[in-house]
């Protein structure tokens, strides 16, 4: 059972540093791989810190690791991933006439692997 | 311009040097106070830089291999510049593409290449602050140096940026710490604002954080244009679509209305989002409103460390900032149309060059493969997906650690680097300089 959530790609310091650790380099990868969700929505999906989850929408899908968001860093029904090659995998080609990709904000399905 | 040949060299010795006010080229804020120390080819200390700064500085190392491979093959460099250049020049609608992470001479030159081959130039802002970009032609920009910013800055508002992560020195180096001529409290003197979707690691330093709804940017900055105008709003709706009470707006706008000199810095919460130029464009149009009360200035936090060049340069050289296509012999301007997302993902351009930046790994999935099906050239100083998938890839110095040049801050102050230790492989100045020559060479002898 699939549920909708708001995706957020962004920075994080762990990602920034791990560029300069190179791409390839463990640090770098787990951080692009981890999908920080709210507690609230942890709780009521009845996910814990490393469980599998699938997400998709009709650009693309991917499977990240979960990890709960620090407390009121998320709101529930948003989701936060560091960018990357995971990220930009759900990000539609058209750019709506500015160059730019729908990088954030995207709408998504989340699905417990299992 | 060659590698750091005016850099003290001791690196056969391993000898302790120390570089004063080297320059950290990972962000947009160019920090140029970073004291390195560096025994041989480590740099084993970089005094002042934030947590990305050290990570860009002691993580250095000089990169083994050959400088050029083709088709994965070790090559002589001057082998790699004649395979791109024949490449690019059979090309028909060639890409020129990245640029951010170069310094302002090597950008010239990849200008020159994409001019002399009639090719598309694009850099790393149109997925960057291109939509702002856009937006500074639509309603123009109010704004000043980060020196301002420091001395006069008594409101200092973030809106879909988080600093402590992305840019860490920004509010200790620039906008909310430092004691300036008008401000001699430092912090005291300031009022911190955060806006944003979620309550970031920014946030902590905020005095009013005001959390809005995911994708309602335009919503909230046309509340506040409203009320910069005195105009009443449905507070109901405004609090439906914003996810903010109308009386948090209005106190907002009080106390912008009140400051002596107000600055708003805004990332890519507002370019990458639904809107994208038309959030820039209402924050722009905003600050120029508020100048009917006070002072009040708008800057981009910039990422790369020359983006900001990169912007300067390609307008330097075509007029226009970004995305520009050389085609026809003259600059024709166009986001949407040549800019790389779009060329790729359509299967337009059929060649392309690719200098300090990794579109294989967060371009579109339709852009990077088309990317991988046709012939392309890639400058980096690291292994990347890109240089792994390129036909012809250079390892290049890494620009104000091992080459000089010049690069911009976000402000557009342009400051210039101090390279600790040289490197064995070419700078993308010495690489894009040959290339250029060689091209033009070719298109001459076929004119």
């Amino acid at each position: 059972m699939s549920e909708t959530f708001i995706l957020i790609p962004g920075r994080t310091s762990k990602q920034g540093c791990g560029i300069s650790e190179g791409k390839f380099e463990e640090k770098y990868q787990r951080e692009i791989n981890t999908l920080q969700v709210a507690p609230e929505d942890m709780e009521r999906l009845e996910l814990v810190t490393g469980d599998r989850v699938r997400l998709s929408n009709e650009t693309g899908q991917i499977e990240v690791a979960v990890i709960a968001a620090k407390k009121d860093e998320l709101p529930p029904g948003l989701l936060f991933i560091a960018y990357g090659d995971l990220s930009s995998r759900l990000m539609a080609a058209d750019t709506h006439g500015s160059g730019m990709p729908t990088s954030k904000g995207m709408d998504v399905e989340l699905e417990k692997v299992v | 311009m060659s590698t750091a040949s005016n850099a003290a060299t001791n690196e056969s010795s391993g000898e302790l040097k120390i570089v004063k006010d080297a320059t950290c080229t990972f962000c947009g804020c160019v920090c140029d106070d970073i004291d390195l120390k560096v025994e041989g080819h480590t740099i084993t200390e970089a005094k002042r830089a934030c947590i990305l700064g050290k990570a860009w500085f002691l993580n250095h190392e000089l990169e083994e291999g050959p400088s050029c491979l083709i088709e994965g093959q070790a090559a002589t460099v001057d082998a790699g510049i004649e395979r791109a250049a024949q490449i690019l020049c059979d090309a028909k609608y060639p890409q020129v593409y990245g640029l951010s992470d170069s310094p302002c001479e090597a950008q010239r030159k990849a200008v020159g290449v994409a001019d002399w081959i009639g090719g598309t130039i694009d850099t790393t802002t149109s997925v960057c602050h291109g939509p702002s970009g856009m937006a500074f032609q639509g309603v123009g920009e109010v704004t000043c140096t980060l020196g301002e910013v420091m001395n006069r800055g008594d409101m200092i508002m973030f809106w879909g940026s988080n600093p402590a992560e992305s840019h860490p020195r920004h509010f200790t180096k620039y906008s909310l710490m430092p004691k300036g001529l008008f401000t001699p409290n430092g912090r005291k003197d300031r009022t911190c604002v955060i806006v944003d979707v979620r309550k970031t690691k920014s946030a902590k330093a905020a005095d009013i954080f005001i959390q809005i709804k995911p994708r309602k940017d335009f919503e909230a900055l046309w509340t506040l244009r409203a009320l910069a105008r005195d105009i009443e709003l449905d507070g109901d709706w405004v609090e439906r679509e914003t996810g903010t009470p109308l009386s948090t707006w209005q106190d907002l706008m009080d106390r912008m209305k009140a400051c002596k000199f107000g600055a708003i810095f805004f990332g890519m919460g507002l370019t990458m989002t639904r809107g994208k130029h038309a959030n820039s464009e209402a924050l722009l149009a905003l600050t120029r409103d508020m100048n009917a009360h006070t002072r009040f200035v708008a800057k981009p936090n910039r990422g790369h460390g020359n983006v900001t060049g990169a912007d300067n340069v390609v307008s330097w050289r075509t007029g226009y900032p970004f995305g520009v296509n050389l085609t026809r012999g003259y600059p024709r301007f166009n986001p949407g149309e040549y800019t790389t997302s779009d060329t790729l993902a359509r299967g337009e351009a059929d060649a392309a060059l690719i200098i300090a930046s990794d579109p294989m790994a967060n371009f579109s999935q339709a852009a990077r493969e088309h990317l991988a099906s046709i012939p392309f050239i890639a400058l980096d100083p690291k292994e990347t997906p890109t240089t792994r998938a390129a036909a012809v890839a250079f390892k290049v110095a890494t620009y104000g650690i091992n080459s000089p040049g010049t690069v911009y801050r976000m402000d557009d102050v342009p400051i210039p680097l101090r390279p600790a230790f040289d490197s064995p492989h070419p700078s993308d100045f010495d690489v894009l300089s040959k290339l250029e020559r060689r091209v033009k060479e070719i298109k001459a002898a076929t004119f």
